[in-house]
């Protein structure tokens, strides 16, 4: 989704919504990340040995370190490109809920094996 | 009556960090739907903003201090391998559960969600947070924002519940325990 095609300029005086709208959609973004990073840990053995970056928690660690540093980049991105704009938020929200609801749906072990 | 510094940091995950944020979120949707889902037209005052700019910061401390301290303080006792030939289970929680098809399904099914779901938590009420404090009270004039909060918070209510839910029932069938005894308090002799 990029800013030019969801954005238009400020004209009322509340404070644009695009600082909020980055939020929202990394935090749907950083949801759908650990559970596929968590799957595709789960199907490759490489990736698998890959993620352990700390042995004692296995994995899980590399999952969710990775996770989170990916969610925060993608919110860093998207703060820096939206902050100064408002964007469409219904857009943004039915994404940033769409990616929620399938990251709580690929942690659900039964759907993940699936895959 | 005394606990061992295992089952002490599980209370302190648990109890401690995971129970505390349920209760606090609860009371965050309650305040939430008050301040900006009623027919309430008020701008809330500076002190209600900064209180809820507190509260949902100390949240997002709690929800990332929970999944934390359950990755890596609690997470390796629970997975520690046994030696080679060991019949007692009961230091191996995740392989004594594995041990029986009456209660495998507690790691395969309830940790393997449980340690990822949990991390949706930090990240949600992070966002809710953040957005909170960004905005203060001109969050009363973005209704979208607000939705979006009020979704995220539910669902991070959802998945503390889920955590929490198979934390306690995986406990229950097999205890993280063991470690250094500490005694709180010496009982009465009959």
């Amino acid at each position: 989704m990029s800013a030019p095609n969801a954005s238009t300029s400020v004209s009322s005086a509340t404070r644009p919504n695009g600082a909020g709208a980055a939020a929202i959609l990394a935090a749907g973004v950083g949801a759908f990340l650990i559970a596929v990073i968590a799957i595709l840990a789960d199907q490759s053995a490489a990736i698998k040995r890959l993620m352990i970056f700390w042995k004692p928690t296995g994995p899980l660690s590399g999952v969710t370190t990775c996770a989170i540093v990916l969610w925060l980049a993608v919110w860093a991105i998207l703060h820096a490109r939206w902050r100064h704009h408002t964007v469409a938020l219904s857009r943004v929200n039915a994404v940033a809920f769409v990616l929620l609801i399938l990251g709580l749906l690929l942690t659900f072990p039964p759907i993940a094996d699936l895959f | 009556m005394e606990i061992t510094m295992r089952s002490l940091w599980t209370l302190i995950h648990g109890m401690g960090f995971g129970a505390l944020y349920l209760l606090a979120c609860s009371g965050a949707l309650v305040e939430l739907y008050r301040r900006y889902c009623t027919h309430n037209q008020a701008l809330p005052t500076e002190r209600d903003e900064k209180f809820l700019r507190i509260y949902l910061t100390a949240m997002a401390a709690l929800a990332w201090l929970a999944v934390l301290t359950g990755a890596y303080i609690i997470y390796p006792w629970y997975r520690a391998a046994p030696p080679p030939g060991t019949a007692n289970l009961a230091a191996f929680p995740q392989r004594l559960l594995m041990a029986s098809p009456t209660t495998s399904g507690w790691h395969s099914i309830g940790m393997e969600w449980k340690e990822h779901i949990a991390w949706i938590v930090p990240i949600s009420i992070t966002m809710a947070a953040a957005v909170a404090l960004q905005y203060g009270r001109d969050l009363k004039n973005h209704p979208q924002l607000r939705a979006a909060v009020l979704v995220f918070v539910w669902t991070s209510l959802l998945a503390a519940g889920v955590a929490g839910f198979f934390g306690a029932m995986i406990n229950k069938n097999a205890p993280v325990d063991g470690g250094p005894v500490i005694h709180i308090v010496q009982g009465e002799q009959k």
